[in-house]
């Protein structure tokens, strides 16, 4: 089987800001059809200027970016038609209703009039009662859920989500992730940006991670599962040693800097773990243990270390 | 053409009016009728006659295109530039359109409320004075002209202006005063010589002019010129509106 061209491609994508400010460094990325792909980063990284771009918001300075196989610039409107977008910040036009501005977005992305899709659209997202409201009565979550609700409106194969759960409450993030989760469902391809690791980890099918304008990581998600199966056990012991024994070099253990204790890094996803093992062998060696505990590296500390690297 | 994008602008644009149809109609009628106290009242006493017509009856076509001026830029700048204001432009700036249809939404908006407010202070005159419209379809020729090519210059200040102080300075520094000098309340040919010469170098002049003639068959420069003018302007402002747009300036960064 012939492997699906990527419904976006973005390659050598810089952007140097008026200012002179470089946002972003030769950016490689592929999206893949119908996948949810999380795009991590710290503040400032370049998540909502990369998107920015690729919908035409912002001017790129080098490359290019296809979409859905449309160049942004040259064949701009096949590429738009394709996107819907919810930016981080909230805009909105407060004094038109619900109904009239999702309505709106429909009509701007050349799509004829339709009721039952707008219906549809605003009960997922529970703002069906709200729909003859002004949105300057509207609360900031609902505000942010109009917004979707714009994005949606058109029907687009791409969604983009910059934070979307900023400022949403527990419940109410539940549902929208089912509504993102039944878009996918229905083959739309969905990328969102967030801070929050778990977030990423329930909801994406890839993470990209970037970082003052470089993309330092795509993996799928699978591939960090990997690596957080990776556990480590820490066993304190009673006394101090100076060195771990050469009976022990099989295990690759870490010997604390005090000497009190010792660490064995293990995959719980293995067939064996090795701590029976270990534990019988240090007993042999007339080590004595006092405690022992166990540690997960997180996607969190993954992400910590990459963004730290100098 | 994406069609339905012009319509889905327009409409917005005009639902944006019927929510401010105070503002946007009842004040300038009332401002006209003022007009007509002060001027035509009191000074029509004074002066009874300007090249055949009575003194009320001249100031007409001028009082109708110093609101249609005003107000089309006033509407085609605030049009554009609340959204850049409020951040709601991006999604004008990520939807399939292109700028002509951007331009045509907003632009055909502001003067759409323009002419319809020419039209009714026209009305509001008509009760004050008697009003003869020699050639009608040359009077909604010229007023259909200024209202779109200063929709269009008004949309460009909207773009410009990075905040509402500048947003007013151009129509208050610059507008008012061409409009008031332009020859709204006199005929250029009331004035002295060397005056004249200046005034003729007043772009509102040749607007009024030809506006006036297209009533009462009076101007103080040639129909030609005027039609010349007017459209001499349209085209720098549709020129200056398309390299905007061709650089993505102050709407994208
Ligand atoms: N209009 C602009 N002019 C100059 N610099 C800008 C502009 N917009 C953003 N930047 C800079 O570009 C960098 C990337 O900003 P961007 O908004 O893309 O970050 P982000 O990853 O979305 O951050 P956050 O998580 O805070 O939303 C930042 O350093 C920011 O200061
Ligand atoms: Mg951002």
């Amino acid at each position: 089987m012939l492997a699906m061209p990527p419904i976006i491609s973005v390659s050598n994508l810089s952007k140097t800001y008026g200012s002179g400010f470089k946002a972003l460094n030769n950016i490689n990325l592929d999206i893949k059809r119908g996948e949810i792909f999380a795009l991590l980063g710290p503040n400032g990284a370049g998540k909502t200027t990369l998107i920015s771009i690729i919908c035409g918001i912002a001017n790129l300075s080098e490359g290019n970016v296809m979409v859905g196989g449309h160049d942004i610039n040259r064949d701009y409107r096949a590429a738009r038609s394709l996107i819907g977008l919810v930016p981080q910040e909230l805009h909105t036009d407060s004094f038109e209703t619900v109904w009239a501005t999702v309505s709106f977005s429909r009509g701007l992305f050349g799509k004829p009039k339709n009721p039952a899709h707008i219906e549809k659209v605003l009960k997922d997202l529970s703002l069906w009662d709200k729909k003859d409201s002004k949105i300057i009565t509207l609360s900031g979550g609902m505000k942010r859920r109009v917004m979707i609700a714009k994005a949606l409106s058109h029907e687009p194969q791409i969604l983009f989500l910059d934070e979307p759960t900023a400022g949403v409450d527990v419940e109410l993030r539940k549902g929208m992730w089912d509504v993102v989760r039944g878009l996918q469902a229905s083959g739309v391809t969905i990328i969102l940006t967030t801070h929050y690791i778990q977030e990423a980890e329930e909801m994406a099918d890839r993470i990209g991670v970037i970082n003052k304008g470089e993309i330092i990581l795509v993996e799928d998600k699978a591939g960090l599962m990997h690596k957080l199966g990776k556990k480590e056990l820490k066993v304190h012991l009673q006394g101090r040693i100076d060195a771990i024994p050469a009976s022990l070099a099989a295990y690759n253990l870490e010997l604390s800097d005090d000497g009190h204790a010792v660490i064995y890094d293990y995959d719980t996803k293995g067939d064996r773990t090795g701590i029976t093992s270990l534990l019988n062998d240090l007993r042999n060696a007339g080590i004595r243990i006092s405690d022992l505990d166990t540690r997960q590296s997180s996607l969190e500390d993954i992400f910590v270390s990459l963004v730290r690297a100098p | 053409m994406n069609y339905r994008a012009i319509r889905a602008i327009y409409l917005f644009e005009m639902a944006r009016t019927w929510r401010t149809l105070l503002q946007s109609i009842v004040s300038p009628v009332v401002s006209t009728s003022l007009y007509f106290v002060v001027f035509g009242a009191a000074i029509g006493s004074r002066i009874t006659e300007v090249e055949g017509v009575s003194y009320g009856t001249f100031i007409v076509p001028g009082l109708v295109m110093l609101s249609v001026l005003t107000q089309s830029i006033a509407n085609a700048s605030f049009g554009i530039y609340f959204p850049k204001f409020v951040g709601t432009i991006y999604e004008i700036l990520s939807a399939p359109v292109s700028y002509i249809e951007i331009v045509i939404g907003y632009v055909g908006a502001a003067a759409t409320k323009s002419i319809i407010l020419g039209l009714i202070i026209m009305a509001t005159a008509a009760l004050f004075v008697p009003l003869h419209i020699h050639h009608p379809w040359w009077m909604l020729t010229f007023l259909v002209l200024t209202a779109v090519t200063f929709s269009l210059f008004g949309f460009i200040i909207g773009i410009w202006a990075d905040g509402f102080e500048k947003l007013q300075m151009i129509p208050m520094l610059i507008v008012t005063p061409l409009t008031f000098l332009g020859g709204s309340f006199y005929s250029v040919n009331m004035l002295p010589s060397g005056w004249r010469t200046v005034t003729l170098l007043n772009p509102v002049v040749y607007l009024i002019s030809g506006f006036r003639w297209s009533f009462y068959e009076i101007a103080d420069v040639s129909v030609a010129l005027s039609l010349g003018m007017t459209l001499g302007f349209l085209a720098i402002c549709m020129a200056l509106v398309w390299w905007i747009f061709r650089t993505g300036y102050r709407l994208k960064n």
